[in-house]
């Protein structure tokens, strides 16, 4: 909704309180200059100053447009560091200025509509795929970290449902069970190894925390180079487990077994079509699906449909 | 007796917050606090840690829930799943009442995510109590609202933000969650008295108090949370205790926060104001007798 010219002379009606809001909160989510000031010139050309003193009064040591800056400037504080903050490794794919362009692009163009900051990045793979020029020549090793953050999120505060009972599960006939997987667990198809990145970043962060060098002597651990994973598939599984965020390498086959499971498919046939008709006949790969499936209902994986 | 009509947590005692950096410490420690304020939203979350945590803290605590995005003064009507969500967390907890600030903070579902001051209004007061009502109608549970620090003024006000808070509460029939250090953050940034404004407001329907630290820069003070409490603002708060009674008072600490021990020991601090609250009103009821629990 495009805010009015200017804030209404009297406040008189709901209408009325809307119409300064939208103003106002127009001018709070403007983006800063590079100096991290407010921009002293409005959307339409006009001194900023002006816009704004039509609603904020000065006091004795700052003008209406100072006042307004400390909450412009606290609004993209806080939201470029909650975003710093879901998305360590991504930084570490573009470096801080490039992170930090990226992030400011994205939240001129999505600003929250959620009550709660958990939400601020959720549309941000989407939003690098669409706008590779914040991310170039990185575009797909940062979608790919940026979907494996996000991830992340999801699988730490997401919903759990109820584990189908054992028993159930025994007497099941295959050729009918569809298997739920837990909402909380991402299945990531990946074109670069990002787990081994993030593994290494963290890696160095402890290292710069066990440190007793001097703050000044040695460089923080998100401006440390990092070296960047080469390209080459993996498939992911992000999961918690006892209240821990764990990631976890799954081979092809498993990957499209879930991946079946997770569409809706039947468990004979989600099987059927993740590993080959002649390989999937052999004792071999029985016993090597009736592991995965141990595996993945001690990690809790499974829930009812 | 309650301190005053809405205060019926007189000696709820001392709270502090509930933050990630203590969790470890009040799980294996478990010390004796007389309460925990949760952010609601930390909390309104479908499952993993966030909520196994509370749920180990409710086993032990009494929880107190304040939000920081129900936008009271927002012009927006309330987004129905946000309210349902709260609800659910308020069966869960079973706060004894809940707090969110006298702010508005979104405008056509675009968060800001900051607690934006309010034009003082009798357009905004009716509003503002209007939302008021339909929350505590809908979570049927006593709400208060706290004042805001804040960094700027609106032409348009008709009244002081302590006139405009009683407009509201008055309007509304709900409780103040009085922030001091709110108030004197802001009588510095707009250059009024805070005891006038403690004095302003309807001591009788005071059901908490807030005290935190901030950050004074060369033209305003910010409201940061991220230092002990000055003596000033102590000193508003044993005025505020003088005048309104014995209440339930949280210290807030969310950045640079030092160990469990320390805040704890901070917060404690209000206790002596409350002794001379005590001793000053010595018809009241005795201590440990006033909770609803």
């Amino acid at each position: 909704m495009r805010p009015p010219a200017s804030a209404p002379r009297r406040l008189r009606t709901t209408g009325d309180l809307r119409a300064l809001q939208r103003l106002m909160a127009a001018a709070v989510m403007r983006p800063l200059t590079a100096a991290n000031r407010t921009r002293r010139r409005w959307s339409d050309g006009r001194p900023a100053a002006a816009v704004i003193g039509t609603f904020l009064k000065p006091n004795d040591r700052l003008d209406a447009l100072e006042r307004l800056e400390i909450y412009n400037r606290m609004y993209w504080f806080r939201l470029l560091d909650c975003l710093h903050e879901d998305f360590p490794g991504l930084r570490a794919v573009l470096g801080e200025r490039r992170f930090q362009r990226l992030a400011e692009a994205y939240l001129a163009r999505h600003p929250s509509r959620s009550f709660t900051l958990r939400n601020l990045g959720r549309r941000l793979p989407d939003f690098i795929r669409a706008e590779r020029r914040w991310t170039a020549p990185r575009t797909v090793l940062a979608g790919d970290m940026a979907r494996f953050e996000w991830a992340q999120v999801e699988a730490f505060d997401g919903p759990a449902l109820p584990a189908p009972a054992p028993v159930d599960l025994a007497r099941a006939d295959p050729a009918r069970l569809r298997l739920g997987l837990q909402p909380y667990l991402t299945l990531l198809t990946l074109d670069y190894a990002v787990d081994d990145l993030v593994v290494a970043i963290k890696k160095d962060a402890l290292r710069a925390e066990a440190s007793n060098a001097p703050e000044e002597s040695r460089a923080g651990p998100q401006s440390r180079a990092v070296r960047m994973p080469r390209r080459g598939r993996v498939h992911l599984a992000v999961h918690r487990h006892q209240g821990t965020l764990y990631f976890k390498r799954l081979e092809p086959a498993a990957a499209r077994l879930l991946s079946g499971l997770r569409a809706g498919r039947t468990l004979a046939r989600a099987c059927a079509e993740a590993l080959p008709k002649r390989a999937a006949a052999s004792p071999a790969a029985r016993q090597q699906i009736q592991a995965w499936f141990q595996n993945w209902a001690a990690l809790g994986w499974f829930c009812r449909r | 007796m309650p301190a005053n009509s809405f205060n019926a947590f007189t000696d709820y005692g001392i709270g502090i917050g509930l933050r990630v950096p203590h969790y470890q410490h009040i799980l294996t420690r478990k010390p004796v606090v007389d309460w925990f304020e949760i952010i609601s939203e930390n909390f309104m979350v479908d499952g993993g840690r966030p909520l196994e945590v509370l749920d180990q803290i409710l086993e032990q605590y009494r929880v107190v829930q304040h939000g920081v995005s129900l936008y009271f003064g927002s012009a927006d009507p309330f987004d129905r799943a946000h309210l349902r969500r709260l609800k659910a967390l308020v069966r869960r907890t079973r706060t004894p009442w809940l707090t969110d600030h006298l702010c508005w903070g979104s405008v056509d579902g675009t968060y800001t995510h900051d607690l934006l001051p309010m034009p003082y209004t009798f357009a905004a007061a009716r509003r503002t109590a209007e939302k008021i009502r339909q929350v505590r109608d809908y979570l049927e549970v006593p709400i208060c609202v706290e004042n805001v620090s804040s960094y700027a003024e609106f032409h348009v006000s008709e009244m002081t933000e302590w006139e405009f808070l009683t407009e509201v509460v008055e309007r509304a029939d709900c409780g103040i969650l009085l922030d001091v250090n709110n108030i004197y953050v802001s009588s510095r940034n707009h250059d009024f008295n805070p005891y006038d404004y403690v004095d302003g407001v309807p001591a009788h329907r005071v059901a908490q108090m807030h005290i935190a630290g901030h950050t004074k820069f060369e033209k305003y003070i910010l409201d940061t949370h991220d230092h002990p409490v000055i003596d000033p603002v102590w000193k508003l708060y044993a005025h505020a205790v003088r005048r309104c009674g014995v209440t339930a008072t949280l210290l807030e600490w969310d950045d640079k926060i030092p160990s469990f021990g320390e805040v704890h020991a901070e917060a404690l601090k209000a206790n002596e104001f409350i002794a001379g609250a005590r001793a000053a009103a010595p018809a009241r009821r005795p201590a440990g007798t006033g909770s609803v629990r």
